[in-house]
């Protein structure tokens, strides 16, 4: 009977995830990262490089309005050293005025430099999306066959998504109404109003990393993962920590449950 | 307090007897924990303490997560996020609210159709299967505004939907969405009352939780046999029964202990995977998403909602009946509370005088059918409102319908049941025999 359940359980679940799969959307290529899979975390230097990616070109137009700087030097993210965040703040410029407003000091009659304790200016200007969020509200790759395993295993797969964003431009272009609109096979519909952001060799790396556009591409996936998702490392662990002692409380249980009914059921335990 | 006749609570000593004298309250403890219970009850049986677990669970993360969340359009959806990356466990606090939702629904669904399956609400336990549905329809509206709370797009165009449905009640319609919202769309006025009404449900369904446990622990509870316990001497009780405690209670304990691993599991390794990504979306009233769908555990009955266009010869018959007022919108609207109606009316529409599905060889099959029939509407559900989606969705809902209406109280008239055993104790000693040779079993 038990097992019936357990079967129904996930057949609910994978019902569920059956509306996913719904949406008329673009090909999303079925990228690895390191952090899918229950026991994926995130890669240190690939958020530094990602941070440097999304500081030096998608920093101009989009915000990560939801996200705090000092996060930055959080254990489980990209773990800057705590001299390197503060400098990292200090050297950081708001580009769109308006849209932080939160910063005005009346003192100075303009906006107040960035503290650690501040979030990531927020960016309306260019018409942008804020992309703090962006990798949990865009599902990945569904398949195989649609089936949403993938999904299951893996996570939602939103890192995938903006990859495939990336890497995705086929270099076709057509105005409409006035925008110029850009294919990609990735996107939804397949026209896109931004401009491929990356071409490869758009940043450079102190550790030599390589900057061809499919490598910087996973590397601010994986970043925009960790803005999403900052404690995915600390949530994991404690996910393993439940599921191991809740499993050694329900062997205990199973056995006293065992023990209890031993001779309500006539059998010997003793 | 249970009709099964059973030992009391007797204060021994003098302090004992001076409280109970004045508030018996020792007693009732007593008398609820030590219930009679019957001892065949099988895994089936366990999804009740499953559901008191959930609402506690709820209650308590909301209380916590309520202390830092900011019900106002312009704050909600980040004082989530506030609540996600500040707040000491904000995270798992949240990821377990969230997913205790639909382990309060996982569960409750498998306590409806083991209920509906052992004729758990047929005499005389019908008040406890009518509290039942109360719960459930509250639980609904509890997860529904709920759901609302995080300000995302689907929150938003969630609401927008559901509230639109009284919108199509004929005449007053119009003015009880106005009123329900607070306004003339989904706004601030709607945020801050779901945020209420959010938060005081779950103390509603509290009550009636309560309600629910009285009822039944008056009839006793139903078991797989849907034979009675023997009420004749509180000797015969005792060969169909075991106390609640210890026996069903550490049996209960290490069912959740098994459903709380893959619970854990779940909320530490996909939290979100039950969620919907459009909801990490800050809701915009300019831009409606391409789909929208509902929390999965809402998904069989929005199915149904769906399935009356108005192009089914039923919702014409009907709109040409009521010369136009009940058009196809209010139709869906009625045929999803009709869903649950017809199902909160099982016990006058069932006619057979057995209870458990067990000795039932027809029913047997008709339940199997609305089992997957329910599945059925569940996917259609999520499915884009098109072909061959459409069909299959006015067939399950008709048999949904069909299986209420006109199988159940059928069935009892044809049917020609097994039979049964005379007593629990008789179906108990054929699942555990007594061993032939206990005596010459060397000890271990």
């Amino acid at each position: 009977m038990f097992k019936k359940l357990s079967l129904s359980a996930l057949a609910i679940a994978g019902l569920a995830s059956a509306a996913f799969a719904a949406g008329e959307e673009g090909k999303i290529t079925d990228k690895d990262f390191s952090f899918e899979g229950p026991f994926g975390t995130y890669d240190e230097n690939q958020l530094q490089r990602g941070l440097k990616v999304y500081t030096e070109v998608c920093s101009s137009c989009h915000g990560l309005k939801f996200v705090p700087l000092r996060t930055l030097a959080d254990d489980g993210g990209p773990h800057l050293p705590e001299d390197q965040m503060k400098a990292y703040v200090a050297e950081m410029f708001v580009a769109d005025e308006a849209a932080n407003q939160h910063l005005y000091d009346p003192e100075l009659e303009e906006l107040r430099p960035l503290q650690p304790t501040d979030n990531f200016p927020a960016v309306n200007s260019a018409g942008a999306p804020d992309l703090s969020l962006m990798a949990k509200a865009r599902a990945g790759f569904h398949g195989p066959y649609g089936l949403g395993i993938n999904q299951f295993t893996k996570g939602i797969g939103g890192a995938e998504f903006i990859y495939s964003l990336l890497t995705g431009y086929t270099g076709e272009e057509k105005e409409e109404a006035g925008v110029t609109l850009y294919e990609n096979t990735a996107f939804p519909g397949g026209w896109i109003s931004m401009a491929p952001p990356l071409y490869g060799d758009d940043v450079e790396f102190d550790d030599g990393h390589a900057t061809d556009l499919s490598h910087i591409s996973e590397d601010v996936s994986a970043f925009l993962m960790w803005t999403a998702e900052p404690k995915l490392v600390a949530r994991k662990e404690t996910g393993f920590v439940a599921v191991f002692f809740l499993t050694v409380l329900s062997v205990l249980l199973y056995l006293t449950n065992k023990r209890i009914w031993a001779k309500a059921k006539r059998k010997d335990v003793e | 307090m249970a009709g099964i006749p059973h030992d009391h609570y007797e204060p021994k000593s003098g302090g004992e007897k001076w409280l109970h004298s004045r508030l018996p309250v020792v007693g009732l403890l007593y008398d609820t924990l030590m219930i009679p219970t019957p001892k065949n009850l099988n895994w089936m049986w366990i999804w009740g303490i499953v559901l008191t677990f959930c609402l506690v669970l709820q209650i308590v993360t909301g209380i916590v997560l309520a202390m830092h969340y900011t019900p106002h359009v312009d704050q909600a959806f980040a004082s989530v996020e506030h609540i996600m990356r500040n707040v000491n466990g904000g995270y798992m606090l949240r990821y377990i609210h969230q997913n205790g939702a639909s382990l309060f629904f996982v569960a409750v669904y498998l306590h409806i159709f083991r209920g509906l399956y052992y004729g758990s609400y047929k005499a005389p336990r019908e008040v406890t299967w009518i509290i039942g549905m109360i719960i459930y329809l509250a639980m609904m509206g509890t997860a529904f505004m709920g759901y609302v709370l995080p300000w995302g797009q689907m929150s938003f165009w969630g609401a927008t939907v559901i509230t639109g449905l009284f919108g199509a009640i004929p005449g007053v319609g119009e003015m009880l969405q106005t009123w329900l919202l607070g306004g003339p769309a989904v706004d601030n006025a709607t945020l801050n009352r779901f945020f209420s009404l959010h938060y005081l449900l779950p103390f509603v369904i509290a009550g009636l939780v309560i309600v629910h446990i009285w009822a039944f622990h008056t009839t006793g509870n139903n078991n797989p046999t849907g034979v009675e316990v023997r009420r004749t001497s509180k000797e015969d009780a005792k060969k169909d029964t075991l106390p609640f405690w210890p026996y069903f209670v550490i049996k209960d304990l290490f069912a959740l202990a098994v459903i709380m691993v893959v619970f854990w599991a779940i909320v530490g390794f996909m939290p979100n995977y039950l969620g919907h990504p459009d909801n990490y979306i800050e809701a915009n009233a300019l831009a409606t998403p391409a789909h929208i769908v509902p929390e999965w555990y809402f998904l069989p009955f929005y199915a149904i909602l769906r399935a009356f266009t108005d192009d089914v010869w039923a919702v014409q018959l009907v709109g040409f009946l009521t010369g136009g007022i009940v058009d196809a919108k209010f139709f869906g609207v009625a045929a999803m509370f009709g869903a649950i109606a017809v199902m909160a009316a099982a016990p006058w529409l069932d006619t057979s005088s057995v209870r458990s599905g067990r000795y039932r060889p027809m029913f047997k099959w008709w339940f199997a059918i609305l089992c997957v029939d329910f599945m059925v509407l569940m996917w259609v559900g999520a499915r884009p409102a098109e072909e061959p989606y459409a069909t299959i969705s006015l067939i399950a809902s008709a048999y949904w319908f069909a299986y209420f209406l006109i199988i159940l109280p059928l069935l009892g008239v044809i049917e020609k049941p097994l039979a049964r055993p005379a007593t629990i104790e008789e179906d108990f000693d054929a699942h555990y025999p007594a061993k032939k040779d206990a005596a010459s079993q060397p000890a271990e």
